[in-house]
């Protein structure tokens, strides 16, 4: 079968272009949930078959009756081609269609597996121009077919099925500051955080990271919070004599992250603040922490820091993050 | 591109430690390090974490940044905590018998893209 439509942008330029490094930074939601998408999630499971022997005028009328446009071939529980409604046109124009359809099948299959993602389909789809693909198990026993609509069916779904939990989401936060009425809500979570207790470290952070999630804030807030909350509760098991406290303050329009120890406090406060300073010991350093990049990388996550330490007293660390929406999420509110 | 745990395992050669986690999972994209700072500010989600470390603290940073797996080299074998919490937070962990360079050379020789970023966000 050789094409003789002319080849679409896409087909051009789009899906042969490898992808860079860099481009893997700019894949949107779309791209993702097609990655994410497997290829037996959005197939056809029930498919109509024929058999070798069969001749063309029934596989046409199976063909007309199910109103579609190819039927994969098996014999003796085995796929051995696909006869498609192109076929049986070039039987039509040679009065052939008493024949049996294994004279007229195709038996140059394409298939994708049945675990493969979505994406693969996609790159097959554009790059062999079928209408079609069988999909096989990994015995390459047929379980399915896709069509181009199946997969743009299967990721509005998706798509459609992420807008409703994003909706949930949403619904959940607003919700509990919208029914608890005062001049101004805040919610509050404190964790006791104990110094030189390595094996528990990141215990808090991670309970911080799920509460906003379950608060209904946006991946990417929910991460930040999570890196900063982090690098503050390894601060006070590393560095503290009596370990501290590590506070959340959720309110609409913000967070605010802070921890609080009574000591021994930092010498000198912009020295901390230098990329690479570090007064962490070897055994920290084993582990992976005191590169001198825990507070570099905690401004770096949120919008504004503040520290303030004396020598011999303690040190209180700040830290904001301004959420420009109405809820938690980040959204921008629609004017 | 992206690949799928499975094949990630096949190609570092990988023995799975977490075996009550299922490894048919979609990776974006892979990063190295040592430095549990570094994973946390030069990372982007969605990605498989190949390091040397094996405490505990790997599992909560790879949980905190998002990471879908860990790949520990050289034959590394995590203690019974980090395996604990792997569990719990499902996130599956791998032994590869390879160096931090030379899995990531394979990997990335496969088409898995780098995840790192060197930009201040």
């Amino acid at each position: 079968m050789t094409p003789t439509r002319p080849q679409t942008e896409q087909e051009k330029f789009g899906r042969h272009r490898p992808l860079t490094d860099r481009d893997a930074h700019e894949i949107n939601r779309i791209e993702e949930l097609s990655y994410d998408l497997k290829v037996r999630e959005v197939m056809a499971h029930n498919v109509i078959t024929t058999s070798p022997e069969v001749p063309l005028a029934s596989a046409l009328e199976l063909l007309r009756v199910n109103r579609i446009s190819g039927l994969p071939v098996i014999e003796k529980g085995r796929l051995v081609g696909v006869v498609s409604l192109e076929d049986i046109v070039r039987a039509l124009q040679k009065n052939e269609l008493p024949l049996p359809v294994k004279n007229y099948m195709s038996t140059s299959l394409v298939t994708v597996k049945a675990t493969d993602s979505v994406v693969e389909a996609i790159k097959t789809f554009s790059e062999k121009r079928l209408g079609r693909l069988l999909v096989v198990d990994e015995n390459h026993n047929l379980t399915g077919i896709i069509t181009k609509g199946d997969i743009t069916r299967g990721i509005l779904l998706a798509v459609q099925h992420d807008y409703k939990e994003e909706e949930v989401r949403r619904y959940r936060a607003s919700h509990l500051f919208e029914d608890i009425v005062s001049d101004r809500t805040t919610l509050v979570l404190r964790y006791n955080i104990k110094a030189g207790d390595f094996t528990h470290g990141g215990n808090a952070s991670s309970n911080i990271k799920r509460a906003l999630l379950r608060l209904g804030a946006d991946f990417q807030v929910a991460r930040r919070c999570g890196i900063a909350a982090y690098e503050a509760e390894m601060n006070l098991i590393i560095h503290t004599t009596h370990g501290g406290i590590l506070k959340l303050e959720v309110e609409p329009h913000k967070i605010i992250l802070s921890t609080n120890d009574d000591g021994p406090g930092i010498d000198d406060v912009q020295k901390v603040l230098q990329p690479g300073y570090s007064t962490a010991t070897d055994e920290v350093r084993a582990m992976g922490f005191g590169a001198g990049m825990g507070l570099v990388n905690i401004n770096k996550c949120v919008d504004k820091m503040e520290l303030e330490s004396a020598h011999g007293k303690g040190t209180k660390l700040v830290m904001r993050i301004f959420i420009s929406s109405e809820t938690l999420n980040g959204k921008k509110a629609t004017p | 591109m992206h690949m799928n745990l499975e094949q990630i395992i096949r190609i570092a050669q990988g023995e799975v430690v977490t075996k009550e986690l299922s490894t048919d999972v979609n990776i974006h994209g892979g990063c190295c390090a040592d430095l549990m700072s570094d994973v946390l500010a030069y990372t982007r989600p969605r990605a498989v974490l190949i390091t040397g470390l094996t405490n505990p603290q790997v599992v909560r940073t790879a949980q905190v940044a998002d990471f879908r797996a860990i790949i520990f080299i050289r034959g590394k074998k995590p203690q019974s905590e980090t395996i604990e919490i792997a569990v719990q937070e499902n996130i599956p962990l791998i032994s590869s018998p390879f160096g931090m360079f030379e899995l990531s050379g394979k990997l990335h020789d496969a088409g898995l893209t780098s995840y790192e970023t060197n930009d201040s966000n």
